[in-house]
């Protein structure tokens, strides 16, 4: 399978093969260290972009919207900004009133996820740390909603299909 | 504010003005000019293609693009110029994955990319072979390559390829085992 194109409306790893999604320990924008094993026992959403990346800039309102919507259910959202330098992201979160964290990713967490060579690709991990679905490339925010609602509602692993 | 577009027959050599009018000022113009009022819509689909795809990177011409196939053959070639390959896009991504030789230089998008573009190409010969790429993102999105191929042309580089990656450079370079090359 091309793991970098999205060719379906969600690029599923099925019910056999859900990794653990791979530690990291980055700095915020406020210089404090993020752990992602911090976060075990919530509905997360990973999203690798870039200030500049025009698609990444459409999905953030909506992701704003639904950090809002889910927070209080278990869910978090944590962006991580393959900009060059911190100022350019701090500029646009406040600009955007990014309501999550948002990590300053490098080469190594790239390849902790296989490889982020495309912008976006946002992970959904369940409450159990693993990976439930990849999507490489913006991706309507009512798949984001369903794969979500549907793991903080889960009491096992997500079914694989629908 | 209401917006519209306000075509006169006043103007330098009698040429048509096109300008936005607030509420404040549209009775003097009223009174003063002779004017067609369009509306807000007419003027968001006239205006939309400037602010929807403010980069187009698929306006650049074909005669100007270069396939990956393409690039790979130069690279491996023992023949011919080799071009001066430039990133215009991601470090991080650049480090993960890059076309070998290739020199990473900022985001064209931003000025900051663009100074450094402009400085690293200055002392060449204006007929140099540079190709440039970026994979950020779907070409029609990409945010960078425009800017880059309209900087070097503005310099009067007269040898510029744009590398076409449809989609990102995962999908395109990197899963067709194209020769890749990691870190700095």
């Amino acid at each position: 399978m091309n793991r970098h194109r999205d060719t379906s409306p969600s690029l599923r790893i099925t019910s056999a093969e859900h990794p653990f999604a791979p530690e990291f320990s980055l700095p915020d924008l406020t210089g404090k260290t993020l752990k992602l094993s911090d976060y075990r026992g919530k509905v997360v959403l990973l999203d690798f972009w870039a200030t500049w990346c025009d698609p990444c800039r459409e999905e953030i309102p909506q992701f704003v919207e639904l950090q809002n919507k889910l927070g209080d259910q278990g869910f978090q959202i944590i962006g991580v900004s393959v900009d060059d330098g911190p100022e350019p992201v701090r500029d646009f979160s406040r600009q955007f009133k990014m309501n999550y964290p948002v990590v300053m990713g490098n080469a190594q967490i790239g390849e902790l996820y296989g490889g982020v060579l495309g912008l976006p690709i946002a992970f959904v991990i369940g409450r159990d740390g693993r990976i439930y679905s990849k999507h490489i490339g913006a991706t309507d925010i009512s798949l984001f909603n369903r794969e979500i609602e549907g793991l903080l509602q889960a009491q096992g692993p997500f079914p694989a299909s629908k | 504010m209401t917006a519209v577009i306000v075509v006169t027959r006043r103007g330098i050599a009698g040429h048509f003005l096109i300008m936005s009018v607030t509420s404040s000022n549209m009775k003097s113009l009223i009174k003063d000019e002779k004017i067609i009022r369009i509306g807000v819509a007419i003027a968001g689909i006239l205006l939309l293609p400037l602010f929807a795809f403010p980069y187009q990177a698929s306006s650049i011409p074909s005669s100007q693009l270069l396939n990956p196939e393409e690039l790979v053959k130069l690279l491996q070639s023992s023949a011919g110029e080799k071009p001066l390959i430039i990133q215009v896009g991601s470090h991080v991504l650049y480090t993960q994955a890059h076309v070998p030789g290739s020199e990473y230089i900022g985001p064209a998008s931003s000025e900051s990319g663009l100074q450094q573009l402009r400085k690293r190409v200055e002392p060449l010969p204006r007929d140099k072979f540079i190709v440039i790429y970026c994979g950020c993102c779907p070409w029609s999105h990409c945010p960078n390559v425009k800017p880059a191929h309209d900087a070097l042309r503005a310099l009067g580089f007269t040898n510029v390829k744009v590398l076409y990656i449809s989609d990102n450079f995962g999908a395109n370079w990197v899963d067709k085992r194209d020769p890749t090359a990691k870190g700095e």
